[in-house]
């Protein structure tokens, strides 16, 4: 899942200080999961916003709601309304959400509620951590389901850096160092040669490094007849 | 030969070699590369530059090896995978060689969180052994990772480092013949302290040959303080120094003396140890001293091949 954190209302407040009629967004999927943009998280930052507001004595017409997922048209499509209502739009959803409002009303100004983060796993309640980078090329299979690229601080491809200790990585010592842990899992399982090989330099270019990415699917796109049909249903 | 350099000479020639290293200043003034240079010379057979070492901006380590060059100095540079990408690597690989540098120390890094940019971008394109694996390819047969042929092939003597005294222990010696796969043709340790799991790591090392394949040097740190050793044992991640070290230096009527003595001793050990090629000492801050050591441990005169 994406993980995002909600930026400090101070910072919040500022944003969207120039506007009488603020439409808060949140996002019923990864946002809500990890505690950043939900229903309820919506909700707490619109009141938090009202007695800010009714501190310094500023009104501001604040509109919550939530979607099912902001970064699909389809569902950002259904509030259209109350997006076209409002003088600016404060995204609780990750920035994907943010940005399809922004690319689907380009007039709209769009703020960030939350700073996007990670690619992450729940590891417990209320921690979560990184485990890829998205670099397009999963390798994981060789590195015992481990991925050295996001969770070995310097993407390491080779074996652990000479700062491993007692299996912590000399870059936090609170975290585990990524190659320690593929070592004994490699171990665990009876692969330690995939330890040996000198892995020859990654190539990059599958990663964001070679452009921004596009996943096109020939077979799942819609022929322009087929457009044309969904377009008049709607 | 690969190169002719003087550290290639010196192993070539069977003989217990010496490396030391000079830290570049936090300026562009060269006088302090050239004051070392010049108090140094003669009392080892190379030295590495350091390259933004533990990421604190330092004048270049190639345009200090320029620098003490002139001095009739032999340099290592290292070059670490941190601040630079494969282009910048390859290019910064041939600007040394064009210059006349012929020894190369491969290094992932320290990552700059421990440095004084810590909001700067890292890289990371490459690890110590994938940089290791190119530069092999392109003094072997000018072949860039990107396919491109080189006009004409560098010459050039390829270092690396290595820690017996990072986790996970089993793996240290495997690390090892990686980079000896890659291309190492010698190796500096990190700092020992523990000489009893140096031996048992040289022990795995002799076991898989690779003494026969590389070249080992054995990194040593003269210590100055108490402190120094204490905060080796607390601050820096993968270091190991065992507490009667500490005591030693602690209950020393002259910490200085005493640190001296003791590697000196170290040297005195590893003279003798089987597969063990050199020393490397690393006198951080206290480049002065290693004349010295180098004349008790009974290591000078160098050996010359003019
Ligand atoms: S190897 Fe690449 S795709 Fe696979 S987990 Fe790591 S970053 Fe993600
Ligand atoms: S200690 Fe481990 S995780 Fe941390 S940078 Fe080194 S190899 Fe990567």
């Amino acid at each position: 899942m994406i993980v995002a954190e909600r930026k400090p209302l101070g910072e919040i407040a500022e944003m969207i200080a120039p506007y009488e009629k603020v439409c808060v967004i949140g996002c019923r999927s990864c946002v809500a999961i990890c505690l950043a943009g939900g229903e309820k998280e919506v909700n707490m930052l619109v009141s938090a916003m009202g007695l800010l507001n009714r501190r310094t004595g500023r009104t501001q017409n604040l509109d919550g709601l939530v979607l099912e997922r902001q970064c699909e048209k389809e569902w950002v499509k259904e509030v259209e309304d109350r997006i076209l209502e409002s003088d600016v739009i404060l995204s609780m959803s990750c920035s994907l959400g943010a940005q399809t409002i922004g690319d689907m009303y380009p007039e709209k100004i769009v703020v960030p509620g939350l700073n996007t983060a990670i690619f992450g796993v729940p590891e417990e309640q209320g921690v979560w951590s990184e485990k890829c980078l998205g670099c397009g090329d999963c390798i994981i299979h060789t590195t015992g389901g481990i991925c050295p690229i996001a969770r070995c601080a310097k993407s390491m491809l080779n074996g652990p850096c000479g700062g491993s200790s007692d299996g912590h990585c000399e870059v936090n010592l609170e975290l585990d160092c990524a190659w320690y842990a593929i070592h004994e899992r490699l171990k665990l399982q009876g692969r330690l040669e995939l330890m040996d090989m000198v892995r020859p330099p990654k190539e990059w270019n599958t990663s964001h490094s070679g452009g921004r990415r596009v996943i096109v699917r020939e077979e799942a796109r819609l022929t322009s007849h087929q457009k044309r049909a969904t377009e008049e249903s709607q | 030969m690969k190169t002719g350099s003087n550290l290639e000479k010196v192993f070539e020639a069977g003989k217990f070699a010496v490396t030391a290293e000079i830290g570049p200043p936090q300026s562009a003034n060269p006088e302090p590369l050239i004051h070392h240079a010049k108090m140094l010379n003669g009392s080892a057979d190379a030295f590495n530059l350091t390259d933004n070492q533990t990421a604190v901006v330092r004048l270049s380590s190639i345009a200090s090896a320029a620098i003490i060059m002139k001095e009739g100095i032999e340099p290592v540079i290292q070059m670490t995978c941190r601040d630079r990408n494969r282009i910048a690597l390859q290019s910064d690989l041939l600007g040394a060689c064009a210059i006349g540098v012929k020894n190369v120390l491969c290094l992932t890094g320290d990552h700059q969180i421990f440095g004084n940019e810590k909001a700067a971008k890292s890289v990371f394109d490459f690890d110590s052994v994938s940089e290791l694996y190119t530069f092999n390819k392109l003094r072997n047969e000018g072949l860039q990772p990107g396919g491109n042929v080189l006009e004409e092939k560098p010459e050039v003597y390829l270092g690396c480092a290595e820690n017996p005294f990072a986790t996970p222990y089993e793996f240290r010696a495997t690390r090892l013949a990686k980079k000896v796969n890659a291309g190492a043709d010698f190796v500096q340790t990190q700092a020992i302290f523990d000489m009893d799991m140096f031996e048992l790591w040289m022990d795995e090392v002799r076991s898989r040959g690779l003494d026969k394949k590389t070249h080992i040097l054995a990194g040593l740190i003269p210590m100055k303080t108490a402190g120094a050793a204490r905060y080796m044992k607390n601050k820096v991640p993968g270091m190991i120094v065992p507490k009667r070290i500490i005591d030693r230096m602690k209950n020393a009527s002259d910490a200085a003396e005493e640190g001296i003595k003791l590697c000196v001793e170290q040297i005195d050990t590893l003279k003798s140890m089987k597969g063990v090629h050199g020393v490397h000492i690393m006198a951080v801050k206290w480049e002065e001293i290693v004349p010295r050591i180098a004349e008790m441990a009974g290591l000078l005169p160098r050996p010359s091949f003019d």
